[in-house]
């Protein structure tokens, strides 16, 4: 493959790609592969629509696509047909033979695979009529569901590096003015202004400079950088090198958990490509400018997700985070100026430098432009990626989007931010989700996590499981986070178990302070939230614990007991499964439960059809 | 570069990057710390020292020994808030340690029992024997003497300072320099019958003896500075200046 050389040069093969691609007048069938639906099988849908249409003879007609993670998770496999954008849900390896013969064949569309609103009762043929889209804006996502992410001639049909030609074109100073003045922030959770970051790595003197992309993404239950790295890994290499140029720097770090085999692979492919076109490497693009991506795989500790920790991390150190000032603009890594970002940030970098910053701050709020992924999870009906325009209501990420609670539970709480993020209750559903608002709640941003709760869930249980993580999770220098958070967790899991008296919440208050004002890292800083906001929203549930000695959510094992009710059939499925053989009966007959042998593990009640065991 | 700074209203001058309580101290402002040394470099975590600081328009507590001086830093060292901090700080600590420096400082900030206090802590704060984790053990042992026979372990609440394995470190010089700074003493150096002992490490070397018969240092100790400094070999056998 030769390399490219110029903008023009890059023009000219783009119409050639696309030219290529209409001349074929295949049809594309996108089969989303990304982590969630390989757990579904999505390898195995891929291999079965490769064989039926060779023997169907489609061979020339359809191309059968892997790609990137399309974000509706909880409907995977997802197979969305271009160019009408059919989506079929839920698709397993046996259906593909009738998929191929009748919808790609005859152009019939199978019912059974079309997704039903469980809210209408409606069959939706169009991926842009189903809820989950149709209210979301997907302006990094959207190619998720269009590119082969091991296919670079893809992502330049798309528009791809032609932000890296426009930057080339304008030069380091008004690249860097364009970024501002799109007022891109962080993505990874601190929200500080890119732009600003970039210049001030800019301003310094080094004899060398280095960008590295945080890819260290250690939220429970977050999981959008993984997906860009997996489903358009080139829009992240385009974006670290157009900040590459943008401040000096010649060479980068990718520090990617190892926990993402898949992300690391297509990164890998990725990178290969983009050398040999000539995006990264020598003279880039005929611009005279060198840059090398290297990976870096971390452990997996959640704290080398802090950005100095990180840096220390890579320099082959224990991951353990310094003070700011010197910044890492000023002195990072080995020393030497160095600009951070998280992948979302460096993917809509492209975009931006393409359409110009009137086109990115025209989406969004004021102070916080553009479009913010979050992963969507817990207790909510369409678990998934979503991406929406900053200043968009939690109630309408969780309800039109997310499709409400599942089993007409009632809505509860909604954690945002990750393990250093807060829980808000149901009167806070109408803030507008921007970087600002959500702190001002006490909750924060973070890198965008969203985790639903029900009223079957507990919040002191909530908060003991978030310090459990984060106390494991501290580096252990500070004091203050190490044997605070632990103290902190101990605090509550008396409460938890019913322990508490009236000292525990304002002891608990007290220690707050300290672990907040005392730690130097954002680990200790914000690490408080989990207790401080379902203190500041939950505080009857701890007082039910302290007080009543009660667990009104049902959830803390040492507060409950669990009985069966006039209900039970006598059917004898719960007496199988119970673990302790505690649960008495013939059948027919209603079933007892010793409650001093029971271990509350609740598999009784989750066995029971009746609905008979009963949690008091 | 030298800059200026004003601490507790006074004008000071200071080096760029200094130790923010260093400059302190040498105005003659007192802040207490138990993981600071000169001759290390800072890490701040047993987060005593906090102060107050004043950058870039944004005031917070933060500890002093790892805070590098930069121009204009307004400091206060001395406030109701930071001595509420400091004092849950050492209550923190009193759970786990039971060295006497931990209940002297302690007390000075009015804090003589700890709340956090549990069956389980008073079993950890017997094992530790008074450490506070504060590593300035590992920090000489690698960045003086150079020999990094100590290292930390584990991460949050599993953190510990200790020795590959947990075994004697066959590197270690019995030198003595951890034991020097600890500030709860609680390495235990000790030298008898001609033995230098570290109890913490469990490492125990034999002395050498100068020609009186007097011992003078580990054997390995010796052989380790005549290395590092490119001495004769047999520069500590010959007595007189020097030997001790």
């Amino acid at each position: 493959m030769a390399k490219i050389n110029s903008a023009k040069e890059l023009q000219a093969y783009k119409d050639e790609v696309v030219k290529k691609v209409e001349a074929a007048g295949k049809k594309e069938v996108a089969v989303c592969c990304g982590t969630g639906c390989q757990a579904y099988g999505a390898k195995d849908v891929v291999a079965a629509f490769q064989e039926e249409i060779k023997k169907q003879g489609l061979d020339d007609k359809v191309e059968i696509k892997p790609t990137g993670c399309h974000g509706f998770c909880e409907r995977g496999t997802l197979v969305l047909m271009h160019p009408e954008k059919q989506l079929y849900q839920r698709v397993k390896p046996d259906a593909v033979a009738e998929i191929v013969e009748k919808t790609l064949k005859n152009g019939e569309i199978i019912e059974a695979h079309l997704y039903d609103n469980p809210a209408t009762g409606e069959k939706h043929k169009l991926e842009s009529e189903i809820p989950f889209y149709a209210n979301q804006k997907r302006l990094i996502l959207s190619n998720n569901g269009e590119i082969d992410p091991t296919s670079i001639d893809d992502y330049i049909a798309h528009g791809g590096y032609l932000g890296l030609a426009k930057s080339i074109e304008m030069g380091p100073e008004k690249t860097i003015a364009e970024v501002k003045e799109a007022k891109l922030r962080g993505r990874g959770g601190g929200g500080f202004p890119a732009g600003v970051k970039w210049e001030l790595a800019a301003k310094q003197e080094a004899d060398q400079k280095y960008i590295i992309c945080n890819a260290d993404e250690g939220d429970p239950g977050a999981f959008m950088d993984r997906s860009i790295l997996e489903g358009n890994p080139q829009a992240v290499i385009e974006g670290m090198t157009i900040a590459a140029l943008a401040t000096g720097a010649d060479t980068a770090y990718v520090y990617v958990r190892y926990e993402y085999p898949l992300a690391i692979e297509r990164l890998t492919i990725a990178l290969e490509q983009a050398r040999e076109k000539g995006f990264i490497g020598e003279n880039i693009l005929g611009s005279g400018k060198n840059f090398e991506i290297k990976i870096n795989k971390g452990g997996g500790a959640f704290v080398c997700g802090e950005e100095t920790a990180l840096i220390r991390s890579i320099e082959g150190k224990t991951g353990i985070p310094k003070p700011k000032p010197p910044f890492p603009a000023e002195s990072g890594v080995f020393g030497k100026p160095t600009n951070i970002n998280n992948v979302e940030t460096y993917a809509n970098v492209p975009g931006i430098l393409r359409e110009g910053a009137k086109w990115f701050t025209s989406m969004g709020t004021e102070n916080s432009a553009g479009t913010k992924i979050f992963s969507l999870v817990g207790k909510v009906n369409n678990t998934g990626l979503v991406e929406v325009e900053m200043g968009m209501t939690l109630r309408d990420i969780i309800f039109k989007i997310g499709g409400g609670v599942p089993n007409g539970r009632k809505f509860k709480a909604v954690q945002t931010g990750g393990p250093s993020g807060g829980c808000l209750p149901e009167s806070k559903l109408d803030l507008k989700v921007d970087f600002d608002s959500l702190t001002q709640e006490g909750s924060m941003m973070g890198s965008g996590g969203m985790i639903v709760m029900d009223d079957q869930t507990c919040m002191v249980d909530v908060c003991k499981y978030f310090l459990g993580f984060l106390k494991f999770e501290s580096c252990g220098n500070c004091t203050t986070c190490r044997e605070g958070l632990r103290r902190l967790h101990e605090l509550v899991s008396l409460v938890a178990d019913g322990k508490g008296d009236e000292n525990t919440i304002p002891l608990i208050e007290e220690l707050c302070e300290t672990v907040e004002k005392g730690s130097l890292c954002a680990l200790g800083t914000t690490g408080v939230n989990p207790v401080r906001s379902t203190l500041k929203y939950f505080r009857d549930e701890y007082e039910a614990h302290i007080k009543d000695k009660k667990c009104p959510a049902g959830v803390c094992t040492e507060l409950i007991t669990y009985e069966i009710t006039d209900a039970c059939t006598g059917c004898l499925v719960c007496k199988k499964r119970c673990p302790e053989n505690c649960i008495s009966g013939d059948k027919k007959q209603k079933h007892v439960i010793d409650t001093d042998k029971c271990i509350k593990c609740g598999i009784c009640k989750d066995a029971c059809k009746f609905d008979a065991v009963r949690i008091f | 570069m030298t800059v200026e700074i004003t601490i507790n209203g006074v004008k000071a001058k200071a080096e760029k990057g200094e130790s923010l309580l260093e400059v302190i101290r040498k105005y003659g402002f007192v802040v207490p710390s138990l993981c600071h040394h000169h001759a290390v470099e800072p890490c701040g975590s047993c987060r005593v020292c906090l102060v107050s600081v004043t950058d870039n328009g944004r005031t917070k507590l933060a500890a002093s020994c790892n805070y590098k001086v930069r121009e204009g830093l307004d400091v206060t060292t001395d406030s109701e808030e930071i001595r509420r901090n400091r004092a849950m700080v050492l209550e923190l600590m009193l759970a786990e340690s039971n060295a006497p420096q931990v209940q002297k400082l302690a007390a000075e900030y009015g804090v003589t029992s700890s709340r956090f206090s549990t069956e389980e802590t008073k079993a950890l704060a017997a094992e530790r024997d008074g450490c506070i984790l504060c590593g300035l053990c590992v920090r000489v042992c690698e960045e003086v003497v150079e020999v990094a026979a100590l290292n930390f372990e584990g991460r949050g609440d599993k953190r510990d300072v200790g020795t590959p394995y947990q075994e004697a470190p066959q590197n270690c010089i019995a030198c003595g320099a951890c034991a020097y700074v600890c500030p709860t003493d609680c390495i235990g150096f000790v030298e008898e019958d001609g033995v230098r002992k570290l109890k913490k490490w469990k490492r125990e070397l034999p002395m050498a003896k100068d020609p009186s018969g007097r011992p003078i240092a580990p054997q390995f100790q010796l052989y380790y500075f005549t290395q590092k400094a490119g001495l004769p070999a047999d520069f500590y056998k010959k007595g007189g200046p020097g030997s001790r």
